[in-house]
């Protein structure tokens, strides 16, 4: 079954307290080498046959619409993955 | 001190019997807590609060539509997204923009949920502490003439409870600056602020003034024993939101 993945991030502008509290973990870890870290949300919407223009275009407004809230984040990505 | 009980029928206050007509939609949605709180708020104020169901298509003959607080299908995805888009939804949404000027107060997630349908402006994200806080909280009643503030006077100081996790309102500096050119800011924070909330800001309204959201709760501050002032004893506090409730029950009455 295909899929179509649609990954979701913060707004640059948008400080992310999640990505903050991350990166101060890290370097109890060991790992000093991340200055930043931001996260995101990855949607993986699977298709029953094949994904046509109009299937993808529809992931695309649920993107904006449902999966986003375009005050605060940006779909940075819609692609579809075969299996 | 007033007498009345815990559990069951709510008598009000004050009772005025030209409120009493007035109904008040309560909305529950799975995943809602406080709104039995908030229909004993109505009650408490005199009014006649009406049980809706998200699933509902109409909203029958309310006067106003409470989104109480709660984590409405958990949280799941964003705070509100998801409850945005239930069949009852589309009917506050349409009735609030339109002539008749539905009055909707959202708090909490009620307010997130204001926000996500486009009805106020900006955002909710995760405290900038990134912990869950309850505490009795002081704010500035900014705007008192709004369908929801017009009890209170203005710059008046009121302790009302704060209980949340994704309480940070945030948006860009125009749409922030245009709210506190309009008025718009209706509640901010006195001395402290509780979750990085821009501005201090802890309640907006829309241009109309029928739509307000707040993230602190009201409607645990409206009946004497059961406030902020059982906590810290220091008095007068206990019922300071109630004022939302009888706002919107006058101006529904055309007292306001």
């Amino acid at each position: 079954m295909p899929r179509i993945v649609v990954d979701v991030m913060p707004k640059p502008e948008i400080l992310d307290p999640q990505g903050k509290a991350i990166v101060g973990a890290l370097p109890r870890l060991g790992f000093t080498s991340f200055s930043s870290v931001r996260q995101g949300k990855r949607f993986e919407l699977t298709v029953d046959g094949e994904v046509t223009e109009d299937i993808l275009a529809q992931a695309r407004e649920a993107a904006e619409t449902l999966l986003s809230n375009p005050v605060i984040e940006d779909v940075v990505n819609v692609e579809v993955v075969e299996a | 001190m007033t007498e009345l009980p815990l559990i069951g029928e709510a008598v009000a206050v004050a009772a005025e019997p030209r409120l009493a007509g007035a109904k008040i939609g309560v909305v529950t949605f799975p995943g809602t807590l406080d709104d039995r709180d908030a229909s004993r708020a109505v009650r408490l104020a005199g009014g006649t609060p009406v049980e809706l169901w998200h699933g509902d298509s109409d909203l029958g003959d309310v006067d106003a539509v409470i989104l109480p607080g709660g984590f409405s299908y958990g949280d799941y995805l964003r705070a509100g997204a998801i409850a945005r888009f239930a069949p009852l939804m589309s009917k506050i949404i349409d009735a609030a923009n339109s002539d008749a000027k539905l009055p909707v107060l959202g708090i909490c997630n009620g307010f997130q949920l204001l926000t996500e349908s486009h009805l106020l402006p900006g955002s909710m994200i995760k405290n900038d502490h990134l912990k869950f806080i309850c505490r009795d909280q002081v704010l500035r009643v900014e705007n008192n003439s709004t369908y929801w503030t017009g009890d209170y006077a203005a710059g008046q100081e009121i302790t009302v409870p704060l209980k949340n996790q994704d309480g940070q309102y945030i948006a860009d500096e125009k749409t922030l600056d245009a709210l506190e050119a309009e008025g718009r800011v209706v509640f901010r924070y006195v001395g402290f602020n509780p979750n990085g909330s821009r501005r201090d800001i802890a309640g907006i309204s829309n241009a109309a003034g029928n739509v307000v959201g707040l993230m602190p709760h009201p409607e645990h501050a409206v009946e004497v024993g059961f406030g902020p002032e059982s906590l810290d004893g220091i008095g007068g506090s206990d019922t300071e939101g109630l004022g939302l409730f009888t706002s919107v029950l006058n101006k529904i009455v055309g007292a306001n």
